[in-house]
């Protein structure tokens, strides 16, 4: 029985219960409504719940221990002494019974009489099942995958048991409550908080989760590189036949100048197209021109790196770096960056527009009302009252910047090097993370790790840079509020 | 603060310093001030009175043109002051409100340092020539907001951070740091609490030396207090203005009699 099945079928007991609960509990109070302590649905819905949760919670239970189990039981039947300790062989022979177990499910051979042959017999038992035995195969690799598909048949049963007799049990329990004294709104709302609380969890849990892999891999690859040559080293070249060197300084570089140039482009057009927005502009020019401003936030990023490579990149090296003798490469920073802050600019000015919104029209009758202009309200009051809302903002599209791609692949290029001029190709952390993964690599070779600790390096400067923004914002809102 | 006393209030007979004519303002379609005149004498406080929506703040916001801000708004009429037409086309808004000073009803302190409030509109308009000009416009500013003595040892705290009643005693000094002649208050002592009620109407009588001071206020006990005159509006007429003492005793328009006696409001 599949997951999929127990699911349809618990809910299906779950709606059966809603209504026998509501039944129930009309029923105890004699048909009046009035004399229970909650609305009848409530009733229905809290054996609806206490039949689902336990249930549910068995089931994510068995369904994470069960592939465990049929491990252990896997690695039981094989046996330490075949593999001699190794455990790289030891891992291949489990590989090799896993294969014999998906065919014997593929063939659909009866386990049961299969298993209850001799040793001697087994190789043969495959064979008629139609399944391929290596000559000289030890007998305990084939018991092993009888194990397997035995274990995860009976593993499933088990589950389907137990969950169907969770999700009774919950329900039967609940139905006996169902009287007018049980307090049954009040046990859904705690039901209600219980969800609420595990969707938090599931957010923070995966935050931790993606962190902690990141890390041990990190922990990985500095054990097979020096720590210094990573965080210190100015070369960037890394080779698969090894003796590569990984220096992390020119693709940080890199990060940080296209980021910057895309800053400078996004900060004060975003900014002063918020001004526009929130303060001057008619509700009619406000109308058209904010989703117009927001569409620029839903064009793909490849678009953006693809405007970056055929239009952008030409144009600033025709006309500014060969007239300039700055170079003559269609990718560099400048790109990259121009064509990035072109995409910010919708983030910046959102936000901004909303939290110069939010500042109280008193503030600026208060600024009129001293005979103060329009733009001079708006320098000295309006903005450093929204000041703390215009960083947070400027301060996610600083966090967007660094951890962008695809622009970058496309409008600066993959060459990693440190250079002041901004008509270079450069490359930036998150370029090299995709370049050191894609292809058929070895996956514990210093130059694949690498990207885990250069994705972590990553992750702490966004960390970083939210830090900062909310220092910031908590700085000011106790001068401001 | 006793209210008997209103009747034997001397009032200072002086010049006229705002004078409207047929005044009338719609927002959109709605009339909200219909064919108001009323000429309002120099230091003096005078009252708008009246109920909910009867345009009271609406003709107090003409005499600074604060209305110019709403989109929607439309004034037609003359307002005077000193015999000077405000809706003159030479007339610039922006000077215009340094002159008339306005104080709102709920106080809004900019998100700046108490220093900085007061310096706001002398800093502007460019009153002083230097810092201890400055430093002296503040202190003046202060000392007649009544201000000064709590605040004088933390200049350089934020004016967010006090408590309602000196944030509206600040918002008073700010507006009177670039030397209007006219003081507007929209319901000054609406979010304040009782003492620092007093404390503003204390304020307001001290400020009638200087300025002529036009409050709008929903308290008939307050207008009773502070003001030489009274104006009572109602449905945005102007139903009734006289001596304050005269509008409360002896009311001539029966409008006038159900709404202090509270039989309309």
């Amino acid at each position: 029985m599949t997951t999929g099945t127990i699911l349809i079928a618990l809910l299906a007991l779950a709606v059966v219960g809603y209504f026998l609960g509501r039944g129930r509990a009309v029923a105890s109070a004699g048909g009046d409504v009035r004399r229970l302590h909650s609305l009848p649905r409530f009733y229905g819905l809290n054996v609806a719940l206490t039949t689902l949760i336990p249930a549910l919670a068995v089931l994510a239970v068995g369904l994470l221990a069960l592939p465990i189990w049929t491990d252990l039981r896997v690695g039981a039947a094989i046996g330490p002494s075949l593999a001699g300790g190794d455990a790289g062989r030891q891992s291949l022979l489990i590989a090799q019974a896993d294969r014999l177990a998906e065919g014997l499910e593929g063939a659909d051979a009866n386990v049961a009489a299969i298993a209850a042959l001799d040793d001697g017999a087994l190789a043969g038992a495959f064979a008629d099942a139609g399944i391929a035995v290596r000559e000289g195969t030890d007998p305990s690799i084939l018991r092993a995958a009888l194990a397997r598909v035995g274990t995860q048949e009976t593993g499933s049963w088990m589950l389907v048991l137990l969950v169907g007799l969770a999700g009774v049990v919950g329900a039967l329990v609940a139905l006996r409550a169902s009287g007018p004294a049980f307090r049954a709104r009040n046990a859904v709302e705690r039901a209600i908080l219980g969800v609420l609380i595990l969707a938090s969890t599931i957010a923070i849990v995966t935050t931790a989760g993606i962190v902690l892999s990141m890390l041990f891999e990190t922990i990985n690859f500095l054990r097979a590189y020096p720590a210094a040559d990573f965080f210190f080293g100015t070369v960037w070249n890394p080779r698969f036949s090894g003796d590569s060197q990984l220096g992390l300084l020119p693709l940080l570089w890199g990060t940080m100048y296209v980021s910057l140039v895309a800053l400078i482009v996004a900060v004060p057009v975003g900014l002063l197209a918020a001004i526009y927005m929130s303060e001057y502009a008619g509700p009619r020019v406000r109308a058209v021109a904010k989703p117009l401003l927001e569409i620029l936030a839903g064009i793909p990023t490849i678009v953006y790196g693809l405007f970056a490579l055929v239009t952008v990149g030409p144009l600033l090296r025709d006309w500014f770096a060969q007239p300039l003798g700055l170079g003559n490469s269609a990718s560099s920073v400048m790109t990259a960056g121009l064509v990035m802050g072109v995409m910010l600019i919708p983030f910046v000015s959102s936000l901004s527009d909303d939290v110069i919104n939010a500042v109280p029209q008193s503030m600026r009758d208060g600024s009129l009302g001293l005979g103060a202009t329009k733009s001079e309200t708006i320098r000295q009051v309006v903005v450093p009252a929204a000041l703390p809302g215009i960083v947070g903002s400027i301060l996610l599209a600083a966090s967007r910047a660094i951890g962008e791609t695809m622009i970058v692949v496309l409008g600066a290029g993959a060459a990693a090097q440190m250079d002041l001029n901004p008509f270079e190709a450069m490359t930036t952390i998150t370029v090299k993370i995709v370049s050191q993964l894609v292809g058929d690599n070895d996956f514990n070779s210093p130059e694949t790790l690498v990207a885990f600790a250069l994705g972590l390096t990553l992750f702490v400067m966004t960390l970083a840079l939210n830090v900062l923004a909310l220092w910031i914002v908590r700085r000011y809102r106790e001068q401001y509020e | 603060m006793n209210d008997m006393r209103i009747t034997e209030r001397a009032v200072d007979l002086s010049e006229t310093k705002i004078s409207a004519r047929n005044v009338q303002v719609f927002y959109g379609d709605t009339h909200a001030i219909k064919d108001v005149s009323v000429d309002i004498a120099d230091k003096t406080v005078t009252a708008f009175i009246g109920p909910s929506g009867c345009g009271k703040s609406t003709f107090l916001r003409c005499i600074n043109r604060m209305n110019d801000t709403i989109d929607t708004a439309r004034v037609t009429g003359d307002i005077l002051i000193d015999g000077e037409d405000i809706y003159d086309r030479r007339v610039d808004p922006v000077q215009l409100r340094a002159k008339v000073g306005m104080v709102f009803q709920k106080p809004n302190p900019f998100p700046k340092s108490i220093y900085d409030n007061v310096a706001y509109g002398p800093r502007i308009h460019g009153l002083a020539r230097n810092k201890v000009e400055l430093d002296e416009i503040v202190e003046r500013s202060l000392r007649r907001g009544a201000i000064w003595d709590e605040v004088k040892d933390r200049l350089d705290a934020p004016g967010t951070g006090l408590s309602g009643g000196q944030q509206q005693r600040l918002c008073i000094a700010r507006a009177v740091a670039t030397e209007p002649e006219i003081l507007l208050m929209d319901e000054p002592c609406s979010a304040l609490d009782p003492i620092a009620t007093a404390q503003v109407e204390e304020l307001i009588d001290e400020l009638r030396r200087n300025y002529s001071v036009v409050i709008v206020t929903h308290s008939m006990q307050q207008a009773a207090r502070v003001s030489q005159k009274t104006a009572f509006f109602h449905l945005g007429h102007l139903v009734e203005y006289g001596e304050t003492g005269q509008i409360f005793t002896t009311p001539r328009d029966p409008r006038t009699e159900s709404y202090i006696t509270g039989r309309i409001g």
